[in-house]
């Protein structure tokens, strides 16, 4: 029931209008080495409740790096060094006393490339659940691989096969899987690593809907070079250059009345 | 002419033909290289060729095929009582006598006369082979010479035929692989077909009593020998099945920390004193069991109270297992790290750790390359031969007790083919009976496996 | 301002006693399964230094042995009683007599017929072919008085080197008590002197231990390896350039592959059923000669090769033969000016690698009767010979402990040109490895 009432608790909780969201994820002058190599330059970046941030910028800029940094992914890296302060509600993430494995479940991701495990559509959904201890017992954890499924918007086109393999299913409904995968351990923030990018265009329209139903209850950071996806998806859109974090602000300020030029330059397509 | 002055002769020719070939196609030319078709060292390849190749395959057919036919002759001469009622080792025991004797290696003076004449008559035909290879062999380096010169000119693709000639011989060597198979093959069926001729194929593989010793007499009681050989099967499986109980968990878990969790120099120190284990000569694993391991597990035996035989199959199997260890590591480990990292990272986001990424999708993933991987150390164990023989009984005990001495197919074909034959006994024969079973059998288990693994990479490509 | 977000949920499910506990019986399994795999590992490495620790511990006195030294007196009467110095008669003579006589003279108690007989025990039989070696080397020997150092025999040896306890009672050990005062007492003048065996070395095989040596069983591998390495080597390279440079994907290209990739998989015993069967009963090639052990073991390592070829061709970029091409060169001038060069260090490696598998192989040469009893070292390729592993094979089966410690000792020179061979791969690839 835990994993249940999480999630209803969650629906409820909406801010309400006006209210300016709270700071959900903050980083202060992040850095990151891969051996000698700097590949982010000291960022600092507010992350908002309940919003969708889009980090944008031309490839090897870094912004992939940043979004790894938020749930410690480039820990499984073995020459990658962070330095920085980085946290989530106020708690610095790289400090010692936070359990790498609690922190991930908190702040899930999914991935470029839908990476569906080799198991059924069911155990890929329960995977996390269950090593968590999120559900007891079978009836429990049906009920959150449904209302997981059904929130990615695959429950319809799955739910008569739930024990076929996850491999088996296209290229989008992979990517809602691994969505799924990922809201089944009721995280609080989800990171996605430019989930559209393997994906054509019809699959991209329905994983950006979904994208914008989970604001709802989620904080979302989204990792995109496609400028029209950031557009469409986020209310915050910060720009990366080089490593560096060169402007953050509203989506529709950024992409209207950007402040730098090499803001300017990236969206109207003079280099990219 | 012996045959290396044959060679030296023949190599002779050929670089004689080469300088030839190059300074007839500068001549043509004019002196002008732009005329030729291709380099003047091209038409030197070209005349050496036709002046080497040629003689140089008469020379390889007849050092092949030759005896066979001078010997093939000489027992068509003999006479026609001489040979009558003979059995056919008594008829190859006088081939041998013959080829004693006119090889000079038996004193002529207490052979038969019958002997004598055939063996003269064999000289006599070896000589004759001797020249006429010579003469022919020198006939057509020098028409092969003459043939090339009158063909060079200028418009000649001497580079193209050149080439050819050496893609023909790249072809053969890769042929060498399709033909080390077909003889593989053919030596083990003739042999096997003549064995089953004696024994019956369902005796053979269902019979539970394995006694090759035939008696040296006919009329000797016992004197068929008892060729069933699921005793041998049976103790074949035991060694393997403890070889892999102490292989695969080893070997699988080593392989998983090294790919998982070791840091890069870790790594680096341990794959490599790992890999020793590989490299290891079978025979010093078989000295080692039958002379560290077996004692030790036959005192520890006694220590609790166990009746151990000297040559258990216990010790054999763990130090086969030693043995495949670092196969079965080096296997899973490249398995483990064909899985993508991708597959680890949706673990890790969704606050998975290590060991429950690796025990639940990591390996998962790559089961199908484990199993194969597991298949080709089974065949690996099973094809084993010295550590057995070293270590392992003759007995052929149908027994599941690791703690009994067992035999092995391979420890049967060792031992029934080391030292004096008797040639067409059965018991001979029934090595290469075993031998065919233990190709058929590890021949099987490698197509499975590798083609599983070969599926396996497929899939992550 | 992060108390009001924290406030905004209703229980966090992550912050539970519940997940709290969880969380730690989680990382205790991690830590569990982390345990296991340096057991994994801790096991295997252990037992390989067993392995070679027991090699080592068991062989090592063997590249010691001792010898006696004394003073021996080259008797004419004895030697050549006509005084012809014909090498016959020289060669017949009884040196054993000339041995005790020695042995008679320092020893006490050692005047009757049955204890010279104990005495002479002490001394190898080799001893006296040693003596007869020295006259006839140099006939000006005789009749002279000279200290000369002779082989004990491997009792002796074994109980000298504490091999063999010399508290046990004499029933369970091979030299009577007489025999042990003897020893002590030439231990006491400094008589028995351990010097570095070089028999092992210069000697062949030998019903006696302390006389067997490996000289015969070093040069038949030579011998076989040398013709593995002309035949596998051209053999293996050109099938590689073929299949990986070549070969047009078709049927046939197909089958090569799968056979080539089977045989490396197919136990070496077969191997040597096929030698069996086609070199020696069908070709009448000679037995246990090293021409045949050696086409036998290029047959063997072959796949091993051709694998490896094909592995350093392809690491070798396209770009390289495109560049080729590109200017007008062959497919054929392709690969051997640019490819191949290239390549060569890791095909070099390959073969090394190969010819080690080669060289440590035992069971197919069983096959073709190179188990055999080599006094003299082979001097050509047909001549009877057998290799340093079968060498090692037969010692291990023979019942004298002296040969147990010489068959570690040989294991270790087996081990040390296994080990010589793989550093300089080693070497290689580390030398000439290109990162593309």
């Amino acid at each position: 029931m835990v994993a249940q009432t999480q999630i209803q608790a969650r629906a409820d909780a909406r801010p309400q209008g006006g209210v300016a969201p709270a700071v959900k994820m903050e980083a202060r002058g992040v850095k990151v080495f891969y051996g000698a190599k700097q590949a982010l330059k000291g960022i600092d970046l507010d992350v908002r409740d309940r919003q969708v941030t889009a980090l944008i910028g031309p490839s090897g800029c870094g912004k992939s790096t940043f979004l790894r940094c938020l749930n410690r992914m480039n820990d499984t890296i073995d020459i990658a060094r962070v330095e920085g302060l980085m946290t989530l509600d106020g708690q610095d993430i790289y400090d010692r006393s936070i359990d790498v494995v609690q922190l991930r479940a908190r702040v899930g991701m999914v991935f470029q490339k839908p990476n569906p495990f080799p198991k059924s559509i069911y155990d890929n959904v329960s995977y996390g659940p269950k090593i968590h201890g999120l559900a007891a017992g079978k009836d429990e954890m049906d009920e959150v691989v449904e209302k997981s499924l059904q929130r990615a918007g695959l429950w319809n086109e799955v739910k008569d096969r739930l024990r076929e393999p996850g491999t088996g299913l296209s290229g989008g409904q992979q990517q809602r899987l691994c969505i799924a995968r990922a809201i089944a351990v009721s995280p609080e923030v989800i990171l996605m690593d430019e989930p559209c990018s393997a994906l054509d265009p019809i699959a991209t329209a329905h994983i950006e809907e979904l994208i914008d139903e989970l604001r709802a209850n989620y904080t979302i950071v989204i990792v995109t070079h496609n400028m029209q996806q950031a557009a469409r998806v986020s209310q915050r859109t910060a720009f990366f250059h080089l490593g560096e974090m060169v402007e953050v602000g509203d989506t529709e300020e950024i992409f209207t009345n950007p402040h730098d030029e090499r803001t300017q330059g990236y969206i109207t397509g003079r280099y990219g | 002419m012996p045959m290396s002055v044959l060679v030296a002769v023949l190599v002779a020719l050929s670089l004689a033909g080469f300088y030839m070939g190059r300074s007839r196609a500068l001549d043509a030319a004019g002196g002008r290289m732009a005329n030729l078709h291709s380099v003047p060292g091209y038409y030197g390849f070209y005349a050496a060729i036709w002046a080497g190749l040629p003689a140089l395959l008469v020379i390889v057919v007849w050092s092949a095929f030759g005896g066979a036919v001078v010997n093939a002759l000489v027992w068509s001469s003999l006479p026609a009582d001489a040979v009558q009622g003979l059995s056919p080792s008594q008829q190859s025991l006088l081939m041998t006598n013959i080829l004693n004797v006119a090889g000079g290696n038996a004193g002529a003076a207490e052979t038969s006369p019958v002997v004598r004449a055939a063996a003269e008559y064999h000289q006599h035909l070896r000589g004759i082979g001797r020249w006429a290879l010579a003469a022919l062999a020198f006939s057509l380096a020098v028409g092969g010479l003459w043939y090339a010169r009158s063909r060079i000119t200028p418009s000649l693709r001497a580079r193209n035929q050149v080439e050819r000639v050496v893609q023909a011989l790249l072809i053969m060597c890769s042929l060498v692989a399709i033909l080390t198979t077909v003889g593989i093959v053919m030596s083990l069926l003739f042999e096997a077909i003549r064995f089953f001729g004696r024994v019956s194929p369902v005796e053979f593989l269902f019979g539970l009593h394995w006694s090759p010793q035939t008696a040296i007499r006919a009329d000797q009681v016992g004197s068929s020998g008892a060729f069933g050989a699921v005793p041998l099967f049976a103790g074949t499986i035991l060694i393997s099945l403890i070889a892999m109980l102490v292989a695969v968990p080893v070997g699988l878990l080593a392989a998983v920390y090294m790919a998982e969790y070791a840091p890069p120099r870790v790594r680096a120190t341990v794959k490599p004193v790992l890999e020793i284990l590989a490299g290891i000569p079978t025979v010093v694993y078989g000295f080692f069991a039958a002379l560290t391991m077996a004692p030790l597990i036959r005192d520890a035996g006694q220590a609790v109270g166990l009746n151990v035989a000297s040559e258990s199959a216990l010790a054999a199997g763990v130090v086969m297992g030693i043995m495949i260890i670092p196969f079965v590591s080096s296997l899973s480990d490249d398995v483990i790290n064909a899985v993508p990292q991708s597959l680890r990272d949706g673990a890790y986001g969704l606050g998975a750790t290590r060991s429950e990424t690796i025990k639940q999708v990591v390996l998962p993933a790559a089961l199908p390359g484990i199993v194969g991987a597991v298949l080709l150390a089974v065949s690996r164990a099973i094809g084993e031969t010295m550590i057995v023989v070293m270590a392992a009984g003759l007995a052929a005990n149908l027994t599941a007790n690791p703690l009994a001495a067992v035999t092995t197919v391979t420890v049967q074909i060792a031992t029934l083919l080391v030292g004096d034959q008797e040639f067409d006994s059965a018991k001979t024969l029934s090595a290469f009976g075993l031998g065919l079973v233990l190709f058929t059998v590890t021949l099987c288990l490698n197509v499975i496996a590798l083609r599983v693994v070969q599926k396996y990479r497929e899939k992550y490509d | 301002m992060t108390d009001a977000v924290v406030s905004d949920r209703a229980v966090p499910v992550y912050q539970t006693a519940e997940f709290e506990r969880r969380l730690r019986r989680r990382y205790a399994a991690e830590k569990r399964f982390r345990l296991y795999g340096i057991a994994a590992i801790g096991l295997a490495l252990g037992m390989l230094a067993v392995l070679l620790g027991s090699v080592v511990a068991k062989g090592y006195t063997a590249f010691w042995q001792h010898e006696l030294r004394l003073e021996v007196f080259f008797d004419p009467a004895e030697i050549d009683p006509q005084g012809t110095r014909d090498p016959a008669v020289l060669a017949q003579a009884n040196y054993n007599t000339l041995a005790r006589n020695a042995l008679q003279s320092v020893l006490t108690d050692a005047g009757s017929r049955d204890a010279r007989r104990a005495a002479g025990d002490l001394l190898s039989v080799g001893a006296a072919f040693e003596l007869g070696r020295m006259v006839m080397d140099d006939p000006s020997l005789i009749g002279t008085r000279r200290v000369v150092s002779l082989p004990v025999s491997d009792e002796v040896d074994q109980l000298l080197k504490g091999n063999v306890s010399r508290a046990l009672p004499e029933a369970d050990r091979q030299i009577t008590d007489r025999q042990l005062a003897w020893i002590e007492q030439l231990e006491a003048k400094g008589d028995l002197v351990s010097r570095f065996n070089t028999r092992l070395f210069t000697n062949g095989d030998s019903r006696e231990p302390e006389l067997a040596g490996l000289k015969a069983g070093l040069l038949g591998s030579m011998l076989t390896l040398f013709v593995t390495l002309v035949l596998a080597v051209p053999v293996g390279i050109a099938a590689a350039v073929y299949l990986e440079e070549f070969a047009p994907k078709n049927r046939l290209t197909d089958l090569i592959e799968v056979n080539i990739n089977n045989l490396a998989a197919v136990p070496s015993i077969v191997f040597g059923l096929l030698g069996l069967a086609v070199f020696l009963n069908f070709f009448g090639m000679p037995r246990s000669a090293p021409l045949v052990g050696g086409v036998v073991l290029a047959l063997l390592v072959l796949p091993t090769i051709i694998i490896a070829g094909r592995a350093s061709l392809k690491a070798v970029p396209p770009s390289i033969r495109e560049a080729a091409l590109g200017i007008g060169a062959s497919r054929l001038q392709v690969v051997t000016h640019h490819v191949l060069p290239l390549a060569m260090p890791g095909i070099m490696t390959g073969v090394i690698i190969g010819m080690a598998h080669a060289l440590g192989e035992t069971a197919p040469l069983l096959m073709i009767g190179m188990v055999a009893f080599i006094v003299d070292a082979p001097s050509g390729f047909t001549d009877a010979a057998t290799m340093l592993p079968v060498q090692i094979f037969m010692w291990a089966d023979s019942p004298e402990r002296a040969f147990t410690e010489r068959t570690s000792a040989a294991i270790m020179v087996l081990l040390g040109f296994l080990i010589a061979m793989n550093a300089l791969a080693v070497i290689l690839r580390k030398r000439f490895e290109r990162r593309w």
